[in-house]
């Protein structure tokens, strides 16, 4: 299964030796559980760990959700609060479950970041990136047909709005629009088939997730060095790896009941703060929030939508270019699922040979700029849509692209890196060498 | 994780953000209720004198839909005995799902809808609505203060005051400093289309002046004191669970640093071995 040399496992029993040869699951969870990590991981290696544990917390939460929920326009709003009031302990499952999204989301950004950074993407990972940004996309489709479910104000004409995107699309839009909804209004047709979906997607992103992990224990991981475990032989591989039991499933555990403290805080003494107070209101049709705004893991792309309004030059020149097809709107949705679309797109487009951020000066601090850009977008996504929030997002927005279109592709070609360490043994010394010199002084 | 996220970028955008202060903003007082704070919960009286409010005062018009009777004597609630409970439920009358004919409530019915068509539910009124944004936008101030829904019923009830001067007389509605939603007079904006004065104009009349109602504890009942009694019972109304909430948070909070302890503690002696080797290598 993996590239680097292990041991593999041998049925000792009579009763195991039969099952191996019928159905190799036991070599199959040996071989996932014993698969050589590089043991100079840090602490974004943790991430997947917090995201699997999510997806499982979700599902589980979800389906006991299920049980209570009415996917029905006058009664769906009425069994969230028979949740939240009548349910044994109902009010704190509908909290983790809505809490759990949120947590999602922030582990899946450190997650996206920590392999842009470390260059995770690059050869021969690009199979496990893509993978992992159809995952991101089926999370947000996944998210996002979720909160529709409470059909609340926000539920209800947020969906206007997100499906409204598609209306955008020239000549077919309108019927993709109604084919989303099932009728020409957000109603409810939207409602159950969107239910449906919420319940199903989750079970796809599973499947993905299997896939991802597949991909990345044929590869190895990659590690904060980006220097590859040596293969050559089953000793110089354990020079550099430990086994992922128990190794690196302690510490990741211990990183996770870390994160759950902060979960469990959340979710106990402010588990509306992540929330929008209109969604306590039920739908209605006839009145429309001042200001619509999507859950906050949405923000960024919210804003890159928004930013390219019909009097930004680039926008005026598709127009101009495509006989006037491409207006403002469509211009936004174009940018939104194409800020979206340069993150997978990135292993061809960073030209470096270099994988870790640590060995490349230059690019740390384009990266740097990153990571601020996409936190201003996210504030900026939540702002009013009005001088000065346009032109910060509008800003944040050409960064964006320009980092994966221009600075990504260009920084290969003009920066010199740093030296690296031959191999990962050398840089685990060296780190465990020099910290304990620091703590001796 | 996601605070720190919104805290860095509150800071960096520190100084562009202040625009959004501006504009019509409504007044929306910091009040210190019991239930605010990972460690607050309801005061059961206080719970029992807002309950009395909403009997008789906001029921005339308002419904409380979501609520059931039977919840009035819960834990963590108003807590009113049984028999209190059934009494209470006796005074309403409810229409018979079964016979479609009207009769006395029992403690299992729900609270009456909105008899008025234009009064709002008030069951989730104090989470339908957030007194605290700041500071810029980020609302980082509920970890401190709770979403301010309770703050800005209490402030709407004491926001009721004498219409400003710039006000034609005939201005539909009863000016109110909390209220944001409201009518506005052309004749209170100034050149820039900004609002001169805060808040607006609301079409509930004033409900509460100070001594509506007498409480049977003798507890004082002028418009600062019902405007809170009436805010935190409308809290519990929204959010019934708040302190087995807490309390589940609580203990979720100690047992999962419990755990992370014991897993450091672990992972260190796991890796110990290896760390060792490294330094004696390097």
């Amino acid at each position: 299964m993996s590239g680097i040399p292990h041991d593999h496992y041998e049925p000792k029993s009579g009763g195991a030796k039969w099952l191996e040869s019928r159905l190799p699951v036991l070599s199959l969870i040996y071989d996932t559980l014993v698969i050589p990590t590089p043991k100079n991981l840090n602490w974004m290696w943790i991430w997947g760990i917090v995201l699997t544990f999510t997806l499982v917390l979700q599902i589980i939460t979800g389906v006991v959700l299920v049980m209570h929920y009415t996917p029905q326009v006058d009664l769906a709003f009425a069994s969230v609060e028979h949740i939240m009031r009548d349910v044994n302990a109902g009010h704190m499952i509908r909290y983790v479950h809505a809490n759990g999204a949120s947590l999602f989301f922030v582990a899946v950004y450190f997650h996206i970041f920590r392999g842009l950074y470390y260059g995770s993407y690059k050869a021969p990972r690009e199979v496990t990136w893509i993978i992992g940004m159809l995952i991101y996309l089926l999370m947000m489709a996944t998210g996002f047909l979720g909160y529709v479910l409470p059909w609340g104000q926000m539920s209800f004409h947020g969906t206007a709005v997100i499906t409204g995107l598609f209306g955008a699309i020239p000549f077919i839009g309108e019927s993709i629009q109604t084919w989303l909804l099932g009728a020409s209004a957000v109603g409810q047709p939207a409602l159950n088939r969107f239910f449906s979906l919420h319940y199903l997607l989750p079970f796809l992103i599973a499947g993905l997730v299997i896939v991802h992990i597949w991909a990345f224990h044929s590869t190895g991981n990659n590690n904060p060095t980006g220097v590859e475990v040596r293969r050559g032989s089953k000793e110089e591989a354990e020079k550099d790896t430990l086994p992922f039991w128990p190794y690196f499933v302690i510490k990741d555990l211990f990183a996770l009941a870390v994160i759950l403290v902060v979960f469990a805080a959340v979710v106990g003494f402010m588990p509306n703060y992540l929330g929008h107070p209109d969604n306590y209101l039920e739908a209605n049709a006839l009145a429309t929030p001042s200001h619509i705004v999507p859950e906050w893991y949405f923000l960024p792309f919210y804003a890159i939508l928004r930013a390219f309004t019909a009097d930004v030059w680039a926008v005026q020149f598709a127009n101009w270019i495509s006989f006037g097809i491409i207006d403002a709107k469509f211009f936004g949705v174009l940018a939104m699922f194409g800020a979206i679309i340069v993150i997978a797109l990135a292993p061809w487009l960073d030209t470096s040979t270099v994988r870790s951020g640590r060995y490349r000066p230059m690019f740390k601090w384009w990266f740097a700029l990153l990571a601020i850009d996409f936190i201003v977008l996210m504030w900026a996504g939540a702002m009013p849509a009005e001088p000065p929030y346009s032109i910060i997002a509008l800003t944040g927005a050409t960064y964006w692209f320009a980092y994966f279109l221009v600075i990504l592709p260009l920084l290969g070609v003009i920066e010199r890196p740093t030296a690296r360490p031959a191999t990962i043994e050398e840089d685990f010394n060296a780190h465990y060498g020099k910290s304990t010199d620091k703590s001796a002084e | 994780m996601f605070r720190k996220l919104t805290l860095t970028a509150a800071v960096a955008l520190g100084l562009s953000a202040t625009a959004a202060l501006a504009a019509g903003e409504a007044h929306i007082e910091d009040f210190d209720f019991s239930f605010e704070g990972p460690f607050g919960s309801y005061d059961q009286m206080q719970l029992q004198r807002g309950l009395q409010i909403y009997t008789e005062v906001c029921a005339a018009c308002h419904g409380l839909k979501y609520v059931a009777i039977r919840n009035l004597a819960d834990e963590g609630g108003p807590a009113l005995p049984e028999d209190q409970v059934r009494a209470y439920a006796a005074r309403i009358e409810v229409i018979d799902a079964a016979t479609g004919e009207p009769r006395p409530a029992i403690p299992a019915d729900k609270f009456p809808e909105s008899a008025l068509a234009e009064a709002p539910d008030l069951s989730l009124m104090a989470k339908a609505r957030a007194g605290f944004h700041g500071p810029y936008g980020t609302g980082l101030n509920q970890l401190f203060k709770g979403m301010g829904g309770a703050e800005y019923i209490a402030s709407l009830m004491a926001g009721y005051e004498e219409a400003p001067e710039c006000a034609p007389a005939d201005f539909p509605g009863s000016y109110n400093s909390a209220f944001a939603n409201g009518g506005y007079p052309e004749e209170c904006k100034d050149e820039d289309g900004k609002h001169t004065v805060p808040g607006s104009w609301i079409a509930m009349p004033q409900p509460l002046y100070g001594d509506d109602v007498v409480f049977a504890d003798g507890h004082d009942a002028d418009l600062h004191h019902v405007s809170q009694d009436i805010a935190a019972f409308l809290m519990w109304a929204a959010e019934p669970k708040l302190d087995a909430r807490k309390e589940a948070g609580f203990l979720g909070v100690l047992f999962l640093i419990l755990l992370s302890v014991l897993l450091h503690q672990t992972n260190k002696r796991l890796w110990a071995p290896h760390k060792v080797a490294a330094k004696k290598s390097a």
